[in-house]
């Protein structure tokens, strides 16, 4: 089981995992705006299959948080029509590949709302979706569907890799005037990290990337489920040499050029890992984006090592799928070191 | 894994132990008042039912329905004029258009679908406003909260959970709010449609489905669309009423549609209610219903005309003489000289405003791409 990343020199404090600061988050924006409503399948009595909404019921009665019928497309749909109407609704997609039902209303409606009616309709919607694979899911339980997102202009997309992020990425989407599709990398549910959920206070904004590890040699640009593995990545590139810095995009939409391109043009090379597909992928994208705008600082082309052009495997074979360790220095090792006249 | 007895054998091995019980009663519920829908549409105009009609009321349908005939008329005039990129017509279906807003009180929300245009205006939209999508300027020609009627949906039936949650939202807050929503024919085969009247039907919650059959899905007729007996009876399957209404007898269609509005704010949840008419004109200006539809069709709809039908209510009450006719048709012709007059200034379109309503929160990347267009509209104005 992996860990989250845990960079805050905050006062130690005990344990907490994400799943507990989702639900911390959920809980203050019910207890802050009465106007703020979480519904789906199965969040009422048991508390999501997930538990994320675990007892938010049971605090804030069935009128706050709402056992749906199941259909996501409706789901989505009657949330749009509360929004309309001023509340705040948030959306709990079961799993990823179970939020396909809702993509019309999610395309037509959800994301362009605001646009159609020039700004007279908002609509401040958050879609959480638990995504990506290595929790053992068998099919239609481990997409990564971050490309059909980014690729919808009128949606903000974030995504937290640590306990603290959790927190205040989702009081954030929550407290935004913009639709936000909130994904959770599900794997990283149980992970821990120094927390203490009894006074969180940052709210992250939205937009920004973050440095989680400092470094010299080259840049691994991930989000989500791949911070980890990045963050262990860069930990064994150092017996090779490699110094390597970690970034940690948090919202593909918007993104963070200012950051991303900060870092790389301090060292020279990039690699972005995700677990999504590589042709298509939110990767292709980065990569040419640092391209464009760092063209004269790279030493080596941007490499991607992004999950396989292929349906999600089952379960027995998944580990061969998701970019692992290996496979991001492997990457790392193809950044035309030669043209240093040595390694990093 | 077997289940044990306290004793510890499995209870398959011991013959006789197990003692099944009855299953726990169930049985479906036996709704108080009928769903189902009567076998025949219900019809008012030329019935019996006629005599409890309120002459200032079917006075004012008949005005709407001469103003919506000329409303129709004008906006298909604008396409060959080009200044309305395409049309829908209602014609033939003023009726129910009109029924659907008259029924509505003020703090009510109306949920059209690209079609409905006419209820727009009919509930006091500015047509110029209405007809804004379809000309081309803006995809919302208006702000939805001024009069409460939700932006035309094109994607058919998407519009339909929107009006259960708005609906469901406001009897949270404790309002008297009731939401209609209109769909046609070929809309109810859509999974929004199944969707949003099971949550309604679920969720208590204070809305109004009007179907306007109006026999064709573009090309495509009814029975291709569905094997149910009417879409009316579709209702009873989500356990709410459903009711079957002549869509071209104004009155009758006002008068279900406000039983339903009433049933709605009484908080007894929603109604699912067919209106039976005609699309006299083709799909829109672009299509060509030749293809698919015989004129003698076309002929039989025609002698059951929703004008016709109420002008001959209001001559045998002795409420229409020549000189009431031809003021209605005066005010009608007013209406559309307007709309004309409306609809021939060309809108000023400010192509920045791409860019400003994207987002709440404009990203940078738009920034970044607003900034690329001001310079090539600057670059233009200079050549």
């Amino acid at each position: 089981m992996s860990t989250a990343v845990g960079l805050s020199q905050a006062p130690r404090t005990k344990p907490a995992t994400m799943a507990q600061a989702l639900q911390r988050a959920l809980r203050d924006s019910l207890a802050e705006d009465p106007s703020v409503h979480v519904m789906g399948e199965d969040v009422g009595a048991l508390g999501g299959v997930f538990r994320i909404t675990d007892g938010l019921a049971k605090e804030f009665g069935e009128d706050r948080v709402t056992d749906t019928p199941l259909a996501e497309a409706g789901i989505l749909g009657a949330a749009v029509g509360m929004a309309m109407y001023g509340l705040r609704p948030v959306v709990e997609m079961q799993f990823d590949a179970f939020a396909y039902p809702a993509f019309e209303q999610l395309i037509s409606h959800v994301a362009k709302m605001r646009n159609r009616t020039k700004g007279a309709m908002s609509l401040p919607l958050t879609i959480r979706v638990p995504y990506g694979g290595g929790i053992g899911g068998v099919e239609h339980h481990s997409d990564s569907s971050e490309a059909y997102y980014i690729a919808t202009p009128g949606l903000h997309v974030v995504t937290p890799a640590t306990v603290e992020d959790a927190y205040g990425l989702l009081r954030a989407s929550i407290a935004s005037d913009d639709p936000v599709i909130f994904l959770e990398p599900k794997r990283l549910y149980w992970s821990k990290d120094s927390w203490n959920p009894e006074a969180p206070t940052s709210v992250e904004p939205i937009g920004r990337a973050v440095v989680r590890r400092r470094g010299r040699s080259a840049t691994l640009l991930t989000y989500g489920p791949s911070v980890p593995v990045c963050m262990e990545a860069a930990e064994a590139a150092q017996a090779e040499g490699w110094d390597l810095e970690v970034v940690d995009l948090r919202s593909l939409v918007p993104f963070d050029d200012e950051t991303v391109c900060a870092s790389v043009r301090r060292t020279g090379r990039a690699v972005v890992v995700h677990e999504s597909g590589g042709f298509g992928g939110p990767g292709g994208e980065i990569a040419a984006r640092v391209t464009e705008r760092c063209f004269h600082h790279l030493e080596a082309p941007v490499l991607r090592v992004a999950g396989f052009d292929i349906p999600y495997p089952p379960p027995m074979l998944e580990r061969h799928h998701l970019p692992g360790v290996d496979r991001i220095l492997d990457a790392v090792a193809r950044l035309q070191w030669e043209s240093q006249g040595g390694v990093g | 894994m077997s289940t044990r007895t306290e004793h510890g054998t499995p209870v398959m091995e011991q013959r006789g132990v197990h003692q099944p019980t009855p299953p726990p009663a169930w049985k479906p519920r036996t709704d108080p008042a009928p769903l189902l829908p009567d076998p025949e549409p219900y019809r008012v105009l030329g019935t019996s039912a006629a005599d409890k009609a309120d002459s200032a009321l079917l006075l004012k349908l008949y005005g709407e329905l001469v103003r919506g005939r000329r409303y129709n008329a004008q906006a298909t005039a604008l396409t060959k004029q080009g200044r309305l990129a395409v049309y829908p017509s209602t014609t033939g279906q003023e009726a129910a258009e009109v029924a659907a807003a008259l029924v509505l009180q003020e703090q009510d929300w109306l949920f059209p679908s690209y079609r409905d245009t006419l209820a727009a205006v009919a509930r006091g939209l500015d047509p110029v406003q209405a007809l804004g999508l379809l000309r081309g300027d803006w995809h919302t020609g208006y702000d939805p909260y001024e009069h409460r009627i939700a932006p035309l949906s094109t994607p058919l039936a998407t519009q339909l959970p929107h009006a259960v949650g708005l609906a469901h939202a406001a009897r949270l807050k404790g309002d008297d709010v009731v939401a209609l929503a209109m769909v046609g024919d070929g809309g109810t085969s859509e999974g929004d449609f199944h969707e949003a009247l099971n949550f309604a039907a679920v969720w208590k919650a204070p809305v109004v489905f009007l179907v306007q059959n109006n026999g064709f899905a573009i090309s495509v007729p009814l029975a291709k669309q569905t094997a149910a007996p009417s879409l009316a009876h579709k209702a009873v399957g989500y356990g709410m009423p459903g009711r079957l209404v002549d869509g071209n007898d104004a009155a009758a269609v006002h008068e279900v549609l406000s039983e339903a509005v009433r049933n709605a704010r009484a908080g007894h949840g929603p109604t699912l209610v067919e209106a039976v008419t005609y699309r006299m004109d083709a799909h829109t200006n672009a299509d060509d219903a030749t293809r698919y539809r015989d004129d003698a069709e076309v002929e039989t709809w025609r002698a059951h005309d929703p004008i016709a039908l109420m002008e001959r209510e209001l001559t045998g009450r002795g409420l229409l003489d020549d000189e009431r006719v031809k003021a209605v048709r005066d005010s009608a012709e007013e209406f559309a000289a307007a709309l004309r007059q409306g609809m021939n200034a060309d809108p000023v379109l400010d192509p920045m405003d791409l860019f400003t309503h994207v987002y709440a929160q404009q990203t940078t990347q738009l920034r970044e791409q607003a900034e690329q267009l001001r310079a090539e509209l600057e670059a233009e104005q200079e050549r």
